[in-house]
């Protein structure tokens, strides 16, 4: 099974026979994948008790959570890697998130979809109405999408927070894009540290 | 299916956690499927407080089937086509294992006189079992309710016992209202004027108040919305109020026919003796205060399952066995399954449980 592109770049940043807690981890796809190639420990915290059930019936070590709760109950730098992908969007503090994945874990990944997409700035500025695009295909009154974020917000966001970023990448249609990615990343995938 | 019975004298005395020993250790238990060569593929399955050995096989008394034939067997979740199933009567108990009712040195029934024990004793009974049959290693250890927290006690202070740890609707520690319910069950049985001091063996046994005691629990193992949806306010084979005290409501019909049923197969000291275990219970304690101390260094992976309608150990219980197993970095899972029965849910057609009881055993 093919990962879908944000999870493939974490996935492939990964070493191996490291411990991973993947937030968010939906039915596992990424968890499974890095057990099955890299022998990494790994972990993950899903809000979704149908999701959690698939993600422990393959045998994965997944706790049924609410990650703006939860996430304080793990120890400080119990993970060598920690995971959120298209989640930091849905946060009750996103801000507050991303000091828990940089606590947790050692290295922390984020992906999220780019608010400020030619796509999402063409469907407000020309139709006037909230975007509902590829990348955020729900509705505003029943989005989870709470906190909508641009690539150069997150990055700001990270610079107030003494993140460093150790690596980025930025998707769109799933291919990777090179250049402007404020205007043309669809996706954007962040490798973030902390001393 | 057909298990096989079977009986086991521990070869040394049992020490207590209440001091002393048990001098005589009897375990009665069922095994279900082949332990293969290496015996790695067995799993112990530890039973409820009124549960007995016969997982899935027909009850010797009552003659109904085993409490969990929906779980256990051939093709099952817990498969006994790959593994060996071992379920012990626990120690207190009335179903073969040493208990109150049982012979003490003077060939009498120990009645009062057995020790009290702990959860955490009827866990050490069970190493000693383990020990005898030459089980280093269980593939897993299983229990619901009581049988979750003998999973946990052996997960803690046995860690090298098990590779896999399941815990369904239970807890860490008995709370105030978890005490409190037990000690209506056992204030009943003691003022019924038949328990004598808890010598009637070979007379006549205290059944009246067993069965309050059975119909205050068995309400607590429910949801409201079970009682509500199987009872409503349905009059019992009436038509009217009967304006006297009959079972005029079919919920009354149906706690005593529970009651009395329950005599039947049931020591009324046998209770006594596991509701103080259950009550004593408080895993955080044995360990410091800590709980998360409890499982430090632990290498088996957890698998917690709680039911949304369970209001005898509710979610939170569960997350805060998560929470510890969490901050002692051990591999646990948790979900929170949807069921409409209550905390008997575990004993119930709940098909999410059988994918998540048959997955993390894989």
């Amino acid at each position: 099974m093919s990962l879908r592109a944000d999870l493939a770049a974490i996935a492939q940043a990964i070493s191996p026979n490291t411990r991973v807690l993947d937030i968010g981890c939906g039915d596992g796809a990424l968890l499974a994948n890095l057990r099955d190639t890299k022998h990494v420990d790994a972990r993950g915290m899903e809000i979704d008790g149908s999701c959690v059930e698939r993600c422990v019936a393959q045998g994965l070590s997944v706790v049924q959570g609410d990650a703006n709760r939860d996430l304080a109950d793990y120890p400080d730098k119990g993970f060598d890697y920690t995971v959120l992908s298209q989640t930091l969007q849905t946060a009750t503090r996103p801000d507050q998130m991303l000091d828990q994945l940089l606590r947790v874990g050692r290295q922390a990944f984020v992906s999220f979809p780019n608010f400020a997409h030619w796509r999402t700035r063409s469907a407000l500025m020309l139709g006037g109405r909230m975007p509902v695009t590829r990348a955020i295909p729900v509705s505003w009154y029943e989005t989870p999408n709470i906190h909508h974020v641009t690539v150069k917000d997150f990055r700001e966001l990270a610079r107030e927070k003494g993140a460093h970023i150790e690596r980025e990448w930025f998707f769109s249609n799933g291919k990777p894009v090179s250049g402007g990615s404020n205007w043309r990343a669809e996706f954007a995938v962040f490798q973030l540290s902390r001393q | 299916m057909a298990g096989t019975s079977q009986e086991l004298l521990l070869p040394q005395p049992l020490p207590l956690d209440g001091g002393g020993e048990l001098a005589r250790t009897v375990l009665a238990y069922e095994t279900y499927g082949a332990l293969n060569e290496d015996k790695s593929n067995a799993i112990l399955l530890c039973h409820a407080l009124t549960g007995d050995q016969y997982v899935a096989s027909p009850h010797p008394v009552t003659g109904k089937p085993g409490w969990w034939e929906r779980m256990v067997g051939p093709g099952k979740p817990i498969d006994t086509d790959r593994y060996h199933v071992i379920c012990a009567n626990v120690i207190g108990s009335c179903m073969g294992s040493s208990g109150p009712a049982s012979e003490a040195d003077d060939g009498k029934p120990y009645a009062m006189r057995f020790p009290v024990i702990t959860i955490r004793d009827m866990v050490r009974a069970l190493v000693g079992l383990l020990d005898e049959l030459g089980i280093e290693k269980l593939h897993a250890v299983v229990g619901g309710s009581m049988g979750g927290m003998q999973a946990l006690s052996l997960a803690a202070n046995w860690p090298s016992r098990a590779e896999r740890v399941l815990v369904i609707a239970s807890t860490s520690r008995h709370s105030a209202q978890n005490i409190a319910f037990h000690e209506l069950g056992r204030q009943a049985i003691m003022a019924d004027p038949r328990w004598n001091g808890g010598d009637y063996y070979g007379g006549e046994a205290p059944d009246n108040g067993l069965a309050v005691a059975r119909m205050a629990a068995h309400i607590t193992y429910l949801s409201e919305e079970a009682l509500t949806e199987k009872f409503g306010r349905n009059l019992q084979d009436r038509e009217a109020k009967s304006f006297g005290f009959d079972a005029d409501f079919q919920v009354e019909s149906y706690l005593r026919y529970q009651g009395s049923g329950f005599t039947r197969r049931f020591d009324a000291n046998s209770y006594l003796y596991i509701t103080r275990a259950m009550d004593y219970f408080d895993l955080a304690e044995e360990h410091g205060g800590k709980l998360a101390d409890a499982f430090a260094g632990t290498n088996a992976r957890f698998c917690l399952v709680s039911f949304d309608s369970d209001w005898l150990y509710p979610t939170s219980e569960s997350r805060h066995v998560v929470r510890a197993l969490n901050a002692a970095g051990a591999a646990v899972s948790f979900v929170e399954l949807s069921a409409p029965h209550g905390h008997d849910s575990f004993l119930l057609e709940v098909p999410a449980l059988d994918r998540v009881v048959k997955g993390f055993l894989e």
